[in-house]
């Protein structure tokens, strides 16, 4: 019993961790129809900003998690301004490959500024409680908490207010937004802003877990976040959250019922096997050529 | 015109070769991979094979049959790349005419050049070269008569560890946690689980994990839930900190064994107080107390300003194998520097006891093991399988 707790606690930590990096890819496809595939190393841009904020600065843990939340934000906001902008109009291809090319970018400057993996030390004091051969650690219970804390947010602030309503208008028709006295430019840029500062505190997060961070940490971890993106239903917000767990819970569940070996390989097969029968995700919906 | 060439340096070559014999001198090669990715590799193999040599030449150089000879060392460098280890090999032999080769380090060059030896009979040890194939031939699966190696195998390390587990700690249950996807762990990893259920233990858990992976909470709390007496983790030095750190976060307690893939000092600063205590295996120990590895340091120390690291060690424990076989051979030729070789038993080196046995090229000898304490890497026990 003892056990299995501890394995849906390990799975629901990992789930988090990936729903919140998923949802910085799903904003960005659900607004501009592009997938950003620098997201990964903007989320190791958050680790290396909480190592920053941790060992260098010695800040406590809600400045850290707001300097790397912001900070990411505003690299994320300078790739879109520098690489991104001034290829909207050029084919979707074009900009997929730009975004490649960002993600090789960033690992590698953050290469030549420092190669070695570092350690991050204690944000918040580790403490763990015992129920029953359970081990509950006060890192995973924040984790979890703080993840679904910031879903919330990110919901409100889409379905609530007024940045939200243009978002989604955004990417209904983003011709006919200016007419309606909408900047574009300025909509783009928020959505950026929010998908990268989300990536930044996952970063934040996952170092506090996992306290070792190199450069290219960000690769499988934004592949996987990108698949539990596509699971869930690019585009939907939602849906990312939703992929972001299911993802988490089919790698612990197949390593559990199997040698740890066959742990990717068993979760990504399941994966391809839901999407041969739900090409658009579990809350995606078909999109039909507008004209 | 190229033959007449070829001819006439070779006619050189030959002259060259016998006016060194008049010098009372015996060449010996090294190839170390000064260039390419590993310099660090080939700068240590560098130092360490030069004070060897001037040690050997500042007493007045080696006794050989009743004559003395001094030793003439050729560096040739193999940029890490295995087709310029071949050709060094190659140029060592038919040009400066050396009676043995210490080097290449790497396998990737070490089993090129190994080859080359075997066909043309001069005996080579590698300091550092771990894989198998150095030393067999892979075609025929039988030993290379000329080939040797200074280190212990991976194989070898594992059976030790487990012995260590078993005899030293006294423990019966063991976990393993190791990269599948790396081969070199993933032999360790099976044969020490191998050796450690021959001698009746039982292994509670064997996970596994790809590059890369940073949490390993599934896999940890598999392992906790079949309560071993001792977690083994051939990993990287760079993966250790996190599985150790999330093992203590799950309660397990029971003390962490690893391989040699963490002797890096960088596995201190990443891995702060929590990998105190635990063991792991190592070729070298630069803070043993035995004397003749303190002198050794020291020496190393004083000429080149830096702590020797294990392919330092090696190399000049290669060193001292290939003159304590020069002492015995009797006369100053490849032949019988290999034979000599064969019969070396328990030679007293830097890295440990060293015994060759009669057609094997692989040593037998201690593995050392260093244990993390006051954040420090310290020397433990040598240990015989």
């Amino acid at each position: 019993m003892a056990y299995i707790s501890q394995q849906l606690l390990n799975m629901l930590q990992l789930g988090s961790i990936y729903a919140v990096i998923a949802l910085g890819y799903t904003m960005v496809y659900g607004v501009l129809s592009l997938i950003n595939f620098a997201h990964g190393d903007l989320f190791m841009i958050g680790a290396f900003l909480c190592f920053i904020a941790t060992a260098k600065l010695h800040l406590p843990f809600v400045v850290v998690l707001a300097v790397a939340a912001i900070g990411t934000a505003v690299v994320g906001m300078a790739v879109e301004r520098l690489a991104y902008r001034p290829l909207r109009a050029a084919p979707k291809v074009s900009a997929i490959i730009t975004a490649l090319g960002v993600g090789v970018f960033i690992e590698n400057l953050t290469l030549a500024i420092s190669p070695y993996p570092r350690h991050v030390p204690e944000m918040i004091p580790n403490v763990s409680w015992n129920f029953n051969g359970l081990t509950v650690s006060s890192i995973a219970v924040l984790v979890v908490l703080l993840s679904v804390l910031l879903m919330a947010a990110l919901d409100f602030i889409v379905r609530k207010t007024r940045y939200g309503m243009a978002m989604r208008a955004l990417s209904w028709d983003i011709k006919t937004l200016p007419l309606m006295g909408v900047s574009v430019n300025a909509i783009i840029a928020l959505t950026f802003a929010i998908g990268a500062g989300f990536g930044g505190a996952a970063g934040t997060m996952y170092a506090m877990a996992f306290p070792v961070i190199d450069p290219y940490m960000g690769i499988m971890i934004g592949w996987k976040a990108f698949i539990a993106a596509v699971v869930g239903g690019i585009g939907n917000i939602r849906g990312a959250m939703l992929g972001g767990y299911i993802l988490g819970a089919v790698e612990t569940l197949a390593a559990v019922a199997l040698p740890s070996t066959y742990r990717d390989f068993i979760a990504f097969t399941l994966l391809l096997i839901l999407l041969i029968f739900r090409p658009n995700g579990i809350l995606g919906q078909p999109k039909t050529l507008k004209v | 015109m190229v033959r007449t060439l070829l001819l006439g340096l070779s006619l050189v070559l030959l002259m060259a070769g016998c006016t060194a014999d008049k010098d009372n001198a015996i060449h010996v090669g090294v190839i170390a991979e000064l260039t390419g990715d590993i310099p660090a590799v080939g700068a240590s193999c560098k130092n360490a094979a030069e004070m060897a040599v001037k040690t050997v030449n500042d007493a007045g150089g080696i006794d050989v049959g009743g004559r003395k000879y001094l030793i003439k060392l050729q560096i040739e460098d193999s940029a890490g790349r295995a087709e310029q280890a071949a050709s060094a090999a190659q140029k060592l032999i038919t040009h400066d005419k050396v009676i043995a080769i210490i080097g290449p380090n790497a396998s990737s060059g070490a089993i090129p050049a190994s080859e080359i030896a075997e066909t043309a009979k001069v005996p080579l040890i590698s300091p550092w070269s771990t894989n198998p194939k150095t030393t067999i031939d892979p075609r025929t699966g039988k030993q290379k008569s000329y080939v040797f190696r200074a280190c212990y195998m991976d194989s070898f390390q594992g059976r030790v560890l487990a012995a260590f587990a078993q005899s030293e700690l006294k423990v019966k249950t063991a976990a393993v946690l190791y990269d599948v996807a790396s081969e070199v762990l993933k032999g360790q990893a099976e044969v020490f689980k191998t050796s450690f259920i021959e001698k009746g233990g039982t292994i509670t858990g064997f996970e596994t994990y790809t590059t890369g992976n940073k949490d390993f909470t599934v896999q940890m709390t598999k392992i906790k839930n079949g309560n071993p007496e001792l977690i083994f983790l051939p990993t990287y030095y760079s993966d250790v900190p996190l599985q150790v750190q999330q093992a203590r976060r799950f309660g397990i307690t029971v003390p962490v064994l690893g391989s040699d893939a963490w002797g890096s000092h960088d596995l201190l600063g990443l891995c702060g107080k929590d990998c105190e205590g635990a063991f792991f295996s190592s070729h070298f120990s630069a803070n043993s107390t035995t004397p003749g590895v303190k002198k050794f340091v020291d020496d190393y120390k004083a000429l080149y300003g830096s702590v020797p690291d294990d392919v330092a060690a090696l190399t000049y424990d290669s060193f001292g194998i290939l003159f304590e076989a020069m002492k015995k051979a009797g006369r100053p030729g490849s032949e019988e520097i290999k034979n000599s070789i064969q019969k070396i038993t328990d030679f007293k080196g830097v890295t440990g006891n060293i015994t060759f046995h009669e057609g094997s090229g692989d040593p037998d000898k201690s593995v050392v093991i260093l244990q993390i304490k006051d954040g420090e890497f310290q020397w433990f026990a040598d240990i015989k399988p």
